[in-house]
């Protein structure tokens, strides 16, 4: 047992490799996975500008409601980054440093006073979203309106209180202040009460007839405005919202996942064969034999890709084929899958020959490709602005050195007609197929000779 | 057993070297592999490369392979390529015995490489089990696909590490009945043995190799007079033992 464990810690110490990725590994995956869940479901950044006059206040009738900071408000339940002007909260959203900018214009306060008047306006907060992709959409849309939910929910609660003390003078009567001068209402109860005792000391006839009528009215007003006061109780939503979109190429939602199928699977695909087959020439010994002569080192390479790029055409084509069956996808569009999934497998292709190359045994090499692959895919699912501005950058750079997000994109705008174009995608993806093969023919260089 | 047919065009003999290797140095970091290693071997000669573990016989193999640069030294190879059988059999095991075969007749673009794969098994004695996964295959039998891929380059020299290791005696002397036919029809073979009575039989030149030097280069004969000479005590014992003598005298 005791020289078991010896030994095993003494083959770790041997191959640092293994030993560094055993503790770098977990502990990387722990720090993305910990980010995500809280950075994403806590806090979005939101670029916040507050254009309503500071002294302005929501009143009621003639009652100032009190302020009701909405700053605070707001900001306590996002990551607040303040803005002095719209332009600049375009540019935070642009820039993917915040999910969304929320303007509140000067004059909502006097739009929301509107609404207790003859003329109600509409009051309307605005919003400056970034809708790169439909996952952050469906994001921002949901903060949006959890936000104004509950913005509005405290605004309807004031309006309701103050509308239902209202009604409870005109009900049951009491004082009321009016620029400082208390005004004694009767309130329609008393009202009924000293109408029905005027009522016998008029004479039947036409008088009395009238004197039924205003009663009968007073007590169906009373029994009516009760109901009215539940009505206010309920009211809702006085805010509209006003979005606007800055960059809106947002395919929809299935489209996008189709496209990260499809791009997980060219992935898994191209990565593993190209990279397990490279290695598998090493692993039996073929790969100097091969060499002497027979076939150049580049021309290995490129057979390698080349299969790559074959089969990963060929599987991720059935995938689309297959997911036909359940939603419909533009077969018009064939020509640009079929560039995004040729680009994508020779980026791919390179970057499997390059780990390929690197690494000595199939084993090793398909081990590798899955712990490579696996969390640049997932970062590179990472809506801009749901996480810190500055870890962002870094994950930007990270998932740019890699041919997944790319490939993701030009799948994206080859399956999605309304997208943005392609041409962006497959000049980054042909870049980083010639970075990949010039470090994968580099590596073939240190192939071991016997 | 009747003669191995061969497919390889007749080459004229000639005194001129075929082969020849002037100051050869391999380091692997700080180790030495090989220190200055020189020698030369004509057309249709067999040469056999002796020497303990280690003393730098498949570096020596794969430097004159191309497959290894040496820091120093240098090989000329005047005409024809050089064929090589690694120490490791490097076959592919997931392809049947005709498809390792085939393939390597077809990147060597033989004219017609169903012949050459059919004259291999021929060759090899392997033509019943032509249809079965190399991996399947016993060590041995692998070795002979091993060969019989290095000889499809038709070279002009030919070179094998260790190539009897674990042969049956019956497909020893078949190998070595079909060297020998190759070298009569001017293919220089060069090969790496542990076995000295091997070396003695069929080689017509000795390369002594020990620590990376090169301790010897000659005929047997020559080896067993130096051998004599130099360990005087073990003279009346078996070859082997002499030689092993001898290496303790030259202080390996
Ligand atoms: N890739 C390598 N890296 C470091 N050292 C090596 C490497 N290959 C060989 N050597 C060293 O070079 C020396 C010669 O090795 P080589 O394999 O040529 O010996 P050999 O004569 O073929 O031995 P054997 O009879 O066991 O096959 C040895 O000391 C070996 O450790
Ligand atoms: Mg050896």
């Amino acid at each position: 047992m005791r020289w078991l464990l010896l030994k095993d810690l003494q083959i770790l110490r041997r191959s640092p490799l293994q030993a560094t990725l055993l503790v770098v590994y977990p502990v990387l995956i722990a720090l993305l996975v910990g980010f995500a869940i809280s950075r994403d479901s806590d806090k979005p950044r939101v670029a916040f500008l507050n254009e309503v006059p500071a002294d302005s206040r929501v009143s009621v009738g003639q009652t100032e409601l009190p302020s009701i900071n909405v700053d605070d408000r707001i900001c306590g339940r996002v990551e607040c980054v303040n803005v002095d002007t719209r332009e600049e909260a375009e540019e935070e959203v642009r820039s993917g440093n915040v999910l969304a900018a929320l303007v509140l214009p000067g004059d909502l306060v006097d739009q929301i006073n509107s609404l207790s008047t003859q003329n109600p306006g509409t009051p309307t907060v605005e919003v400056i979203v970034n809708e790169e992709d439909p996952v952050k959409a469906q994001l921002v849309d949901d903060r949006i309106s959890s936000l104004l939910a509950q913005a509005n929910l405290v605004i309807a609660k004031r309006i309701a209180k103050e509308g239902g003390k209202f009604l409870n003078l005109v009900l049951n009567g009491g004082s009321f202040e009016v620029i400082g001068q208390s005004v004694e209402i009767l309130g329609l109860r008393a009202s009924a009460q000293i109408l029905q005792a005027l009522r016998p000391s008029l004479p039947p006839g036409a008088l009395r007839e009238s004197l039924d009528q205003v009663i009968r009215f007073t007590v169906l007003s009373r029994s009516n405005l009760d109901v009215g006061g539940v009505l206010i109780s309920r009211l809702t939503q006085p805010i509209a919202v006003d979005k606007q979109v800055v960059s809106a190429s947002t395919p929809p939602l299935e489209i996008f996942a189709i496209a990260v199928a499809a791009t997980l699977t060219l992935t898994f695909v191209v990565v593993l064969l190209v990279a397990g087959s490279l290695a598998l020439e090493r692993e039996e010994n073929a790969f100097p034999r091969l060499t002497r002569g027979l076939v150049s080192r580049s021309g290995l390479l490129g057979e390698k890709i080349g299969l790559g790029i074959a089969v990963g055409l060929v599987v991720t084509l059935l995938l689309l084929a297959g997911l036909e069956l359940f939603v419909s996808l533009e077969w018009g569009r064939f020509g640009l899958w079929l560039v995004a999934i040729l680009v994508g497998g020779a980026a791919f292709g390179a970057a499997g020959a390059a780990l390929g190359a690197a690494a000595r045994e199939v084993r090793t090499v398909s081990l590798l490709a899955f712990m490579v692959s696996l969390p640049i895919a997932f970062l590179s699912l990472i809506p801009s602005g749901a996480i810190g501005g500055g870890l962002y950058d870094v994950i930007e750079v990270v998932t740019a050195l890699f041919p997944f997000k790319p490939s993701l994109r030009a799948m994206t705008a080859a399956l999605d007609s309304a997208g943005p174009g392609i041409g962006g995608p497959l000049l980054h993806l042909a870049a980083l197929t010639v970075v990949y093969a010039a470090l994968a023919r580099l590596a073939l260089r240190r192939f071991a000779v016997v | 057993m009747d003669a191995v047919p061969v497919a390889f065009e007749l080459m004229e003999a000639s005194a001129t070297a075929a082969l020849e290797a002037r100051g050869i140095v391999k380091r692997y970091g700080e180790r030495e592999a090989l220190r200055g290693v020189g020698f030369s071997v004509h057309s249709g000669e067999l040469m056999a490369v002796i020497g303990p573990n280690g003393a730098g016989k498949t570096t020596l193999l794969t430097i004159l392979a191309g497959i290894a640069r040496p820091e120093e030294g240098e090989v000329h190879l005047p005409n024809g390529d050089v064929g090589w059988v690694p120490q490791q059999a490097a076959l592919y095991r997931r392809l049947t015995v005709e498809e390792n075969l085939l393939l390597f007749a077809r990147l060597e673009s033989h004219e017609d490489p169903r012949a050459s794969v059919e004259e291999m098994l021929e060759l090899s004695g392997l033509s019943d089990r032509r249809g079965e996964l190399v991996a399947r295959l016993s060590g041995g039998n692998q070795q002979r696909i091993n060969i019989a891929i290095g000889l499809l380059s038709r070279p002009v020299v030919l070179l094998l590490d260790e190539p009897s290791v674990g042969l049956d005696p019956r497909q020893r002397a078949r190998l070595w009945q079909f060297v020998s036919t190759l070298a009569e029809r001017g293919t220089t073979v060069i090969f790496s043995t542990h076995d000295i009575q091997e070396a003695e039989r069929y080689g017509k030149q000795l390369l002594v190799l020990a620590d990376g030097e090169s301790l010897f280069q000659g005929t047997p004969e020559e080896l067993r007079d130096a051998v004599r000479r130099e360990a005087p005590e073990a003279a009346s014992s078996d070859f082997e033992t002499a030689f092993v003598a001898f290496l303790h005298h030259r202080g390996h």
